[in-house]
C-alpha cells in the first residue's frame, strides 16, 4: 500500500447524499479477479451516456476535474454493499481522499485498507470546500495527514479527526495483516481457551 | 457486574487482545466466502506466502454470478465462468470446504449458512458481503467485510475492530393480516433512514419480533445494513434452538445440549445500556413498498408518492426529483395501480421456504397478468427441493411463473437475470439503487406476498385485497 502523508490536488464536488456503492461501481463490473483497472468504470451510470459516450455534464468528465485526487460529497457516502471494488475504482481513477459529513461503515473501513483517507467534516464545511473546488485549476486543496489539517486554496486550515492506529498505518503504508500477526501468541492462547471452554464448537469438513 | 447487551456479551467473548486505542483484535468463528469478493484475497495470500489459518472454519459457495437456468449447460458469460473457476481453483489449493454449483446444498451464502447449521448462535460470522447481517437472526454477531478484511481473516482468523454502539429497535404488538417481516423491516428503515444505524449494531426485540419464525428474523436482520447498521441481532430463544437442532453441521447430542446451555445466556441483561432506542407498534405497520432509489423511501401501499416541493433542503429536493424522474413516477400520485413489467421473488432477503409459501398462498388459483414476467428463484437447492416436495413449484408454474435454480439472480443482475432500461420490477430483494437490477431498471422493494399480488394483478397492489 502506498503511504499517505501530504496530498495536494484538485477536488471534485459531488453534492449528493447516499452515493451508494452501485453508483460508484455497478455490480456488472465486479467480475474481475484483480484489484486494478476499475477506474474507467467509476461512477459509470453518471459518467457515460447509454451509447457509451461521455456525459459532458458530469463533473469528472470536465477539465480540470478529470485529474481529481479528492472527492467531496454530502452525507452517507458509500452506503450499500461491502464491495471493495468501490475504493479500488476510486483509487484507480486517482482519488486518494474522500471528504463527506458521514460515511457508511464498511466503505469507510475499505478506504483505509487501500490508502484512501476518508475525512468526516460538518456539512457546512463540506459545502465551503465544494465552493473552493469550483474555482477550477486554482482549486488545489492540500490534505496533511501528519498535522491532521485540510488546507484551503486561501491558506486557511481545517482540522480533522482520524483514528490513531489507522493514521499510523496510512503514514507508514503498513499492511495490517502483518501488524496483527505480531500478536500470534495471543491468538493461539485464545484458540486454546476456546477449545477447552466451548468443546461443542464444530469444524466444517465435507467428504 | 455491569449489565451488558447481547452485542456486548458476544463481543467480550471474542476479544483476543485490546490494542491501545480501543481497537480490538476480534476472533472470527465462521468465514463464508463466494466468488466475487474472494479472488483478490487468495491472490494476496499467495503473493505474501501466508497460510490460510483455519479452512475448517470456512465455507465457500458460488452464488452472485451463477445462471439460474439449466446448470448442466456450460456458463456462457466468460467473466462469470472465470470467476467461478477461479474460486474452484482457490478452494482446492487452500483446502476450503465448498458446495459446488451442481450440489443440492449450493445456494445464496446467507441462506446456506443457517440452513446447514454452519452459522450458530453466539458466533462471530463474517463474509465479503454486506448482507452477512442476515445471520444475526440466530443471535450471532455477523457482518460484511471488504476483500482486504477477507484476506485478514484468512491469514489471522481475526479482524481489527472497534466496538459499535448499541441500538435497540423494539416492535411490540401483533401485525395485521398481509403484513410480514419484510413490511416490519421496511417500516423500520423508513423510520431510521438509510444512515440511521451507521456506527450501531441493532438488536431487534419486542413481541412482534419474538413471534417471527427464523426466516422472518433473517429478513429483518438481513436489511439492517439498509438502515446503515453493519449487523442486526435477535436474542436466541426456543424458536432458534429448534431451528438449529439437527442441522447437518450443528452440534449433536450432548454437545448440542452444552451449546444450548451457553446460548441461553445470550440475552441482554436487565438494565443494559443502549445508546439509542426506537419503538414501533406492530398494529401501525401496513403492507409497504419503496417508491424511490434508496431503501428509506418507504410508503404504505395505500399511500401517495411524496412531493419534492415539500422538502425544504434544496440538495435533497433535487435528489428526490431525480428519483421520481428515474422511477418514472409523478409527485403525489397513488402508488397502488402502477403497472409492473417484472416480478422477482428471491434474494438473501426473501428466498426461504417460508417466503415461497407466503407468495404461493396468494398465487394459488390465479394467473400472472398478461405482459408480466414473473420469476421465483429459491435461495438454495435445498429450498427448491423442499418447495417441489410441497407442490409449490406447480402452483408457480401453473400460474405462469418461471421456476429457476438457486442464486442471487436479479437482486443485483450479475448473471443474465437483469431488467432492461425502463422496466419496472416488484422485487423481494433488498436494494432499489439506480441500475441495481440492470441499467435503467426501476425497483420497488416489497414482501413476497406483495410481489405475488403484483404478479397476478399486473400492478402494485395491496395484498390485503387478495386474502
Amino acid at each position: 500500500m502506498d503511504k499517505f502523508t501530504v496530498l495536494t490536488g484538485i477536488a471534485a464536488p459531488l453534492p449528493q447524499e447516499n452515493i451508494d456503492t452501485d453508483k460508484i461501481i455497478p455490480a456488472r463490473f465486479l467480475k474481475t479477479t484483480k484489484r486494478s483497472g476499475l477506474g474507467v468504470h467509476a461512477f459509470d451510470s453518471m459518467r457515460y451516456n447509454a451509447d457509451g459516450s461521455e456525459n459532458p455534464d458530469f463533473i469528472l468528465n470536465q477539465a480540470p476535474y478529470r485529474n481529481s485526487r479528492i472527492l467531496i460529497t454530502h452525507d452517507n457516502l458509500g452506503c450499500g454493499s461491502s464491495r471493495e471494488h468501490a475504493p479500488w475504482a476510486l483509487l484507480d481513477f486517482g482519488i486518494r481522499c474522500v471528504i463527506a459529513p458521514s460515511f457508511a461503515d464498511i466503505f469507510f473501513n475499505n478506504c483505509f485498507k487501500n490508502g484512501i483517507l476518508p475525512i468526516a467534516l460538518p456539512r457546512e464545511i463540506c459545502d465551503e470546500l465544494m465552493a473552493d473546488s469550483r474555482m477550477g485549476e486554482n482549486a488545489r486543496i492540500t490534505i496533511d495527514l501528519q498535522r491532521q489539517v485540510v488546507v484551503r486554496p486561501d491558506g486557511t486550515e481545517i482540522a480533522f479527526e482520524v483514528d490513531p492506529l489507522r493514521r499510523r498505518l496510512l503514514l507508514e503504508g503498513l499492511d495490517d495483516i502483518g501488524q496483527t500477526l505480531q500478536h500470534e501468541d495471543a491468538i493461539e492462547t485464545f484458540e486454546a481457551r476456546r477449545r477447552r471452554d466451548e468443546p461443542w464448537m464444530p469444524s466444517i469438513t465435507i467428504d | 457486574m455491569v449489565a451488558r447487551t447481547l452485542f456486548d456479551k458476544i463481543w467480550d467473548s471474542h476479544v483476543v487482545e485490546r490494542l491501545p486505542d480501543s481497537t480490538a483484535i476480534l476472533y472470527i468463528d465462521r468465514h463464508l466466502i463466494h466468488e466475487v469478493t474472494s479472488p483478490q484475497a487468495f491472490e494476496g495470500l499467495r503473493m505474501t506466502g501466508r497460510r490460510l489459518r483455519h479452512p475448517e472454519a470456512m465455507i465457500a459457495v458460488v452464488d452472485h454470478n451463477v445462471p439460474t437456468s439449466d446448470r448442466t449447460l456450460p456458463i456462457e458469460e466468460t467473466e462469470s465462468r472465470n470467476q467461478i473457476e477461479t474460486l474452484e481453483r482457490n478452494v482446492a489449493e487452500f483446502g476450503v470446504p465448498y458446495f459446488p454449483l451442481l450440489s443440492e446444498r449450493q445456494g445464496i451464502v446467507h441462506v446456506v449458512g443457517p440452513e446447514q447449521g454452519i452459522s450458530l448462535p453466539g458466533m462471530t460470522i463474517v463474509c465479503g458481503d454486506s448482507h452477512t447481517s442476515t445471520h444475526g437472526a440466530l443471535g450471532a454477531l455477523a457482518f460484511g467485510i471488504g476483500t482486504s478484511e477477507v484476506e485478514h481473516v484468512m491469514a489471522t482468523q481475526t479482524l481489527l475492530q472497534k466496538p459499535a454502539r448499541n441500538m435497540k429497535v423494539a416492535v411490540e404488538g401483533r401485525v395485521g393480516p398481509g403484513v410480514s417481516a419484510k413490511d416490519i423491516m421496511l417500516a423500520i428503515i423508513g423510520r431510521l433512514g438509510t444512515a440511521g444505524g451507521t456506527g450501531y449494531i441493532i438488536e431487534f426485540t419486542g413481541s412482534a419480533i419474538r413471534a417471527l419464525d427464523m426466516a422472518g428474523r433473517m429478513t429483518i436482520c438481513n436489511m439492517s445494513i439498509e438502515a446503515g447498521a453493519r449487523a442486526g441481532l435477535v436474542a436466541p430463544d426456543e424458536t432458534t434452538f429448534e431451528y438449529v437442532r439437527g442441522r447437518p453441521f450443528a452440534p449433536k447430542g450432548e454437545a448440542f445440549e452444552q451449546a444450548v446451555a451457553y446460548w441461553k445466556t445470550l440475552v441482554s441483561d436487565e438494565g443494559a445500556h443502549y445508546d439509542k432506542v426506537v419503538e414501533l407498534r406492530a398494529e401501525e405497520i401496513s403492507p409497504v413498498l419503496t417508491w424511490g432509489t434508496s431503501p428509506e423511501t418507504v410508503i404504505p401501499v395505500t399511500g401517495n408518492v411524496p412531493d419534492p416541493a415539500d422538502e425544504p433542503d434544496m440538495a435533497r429536493r433535487a435528489q428526490m426529483q431525480r428519483m421520481l424522474d428515474y422511477m418514472g413516477l409523478s409527485a403525489g400520485q397513488k402508488i397502488a395501480g402502477t403497472p409492473v413489467d417484472v416480478v422477482f421473488i428471491g434474494s438473501c432477503t426473501n428466498s426461504r421456504i417460508e417466503d415461497l409459501r407466503a407468495a404461493a398462498a396468494i398465487v394459488a388459483g390465479r394467473h400472472v397478468a398478461e405482459g408480466v414476467r414473473a420469476m421465483v428463484v429459491p435461495g438454495s437447492g435445498i429450498v427448491k427441493a423442499q418447495a417441489e416436495q410441497e407442490g409449490l413449484d406447480r402452483i408457480f408454474l401453473d400460474a405462469g411463473f418461471e421456476w429457476r435454480e438457486a442464486g442471487c439472480s436479479m437482486c443485483l443482475g450479475m448473471n443474465p437475470d437483469k431488467l432492461t432500461p425502463g422496466q419496472r420490477c416488484a422485487s423481494t430483494s433488498n436494494r432499489n439503487f439506480e441500475g441495481r437490477q440492470g441499467p435503467g431498471g426501476r425497483t420497488h422493494l416489497l414482501s413476497p406476498a406483495m410481489a405475488a399480488a403484483a404478479a397476478v394483478t399486473g400492478c402494485l397492489t395491496d395484498v390485503r385485497e387478495l386474502i
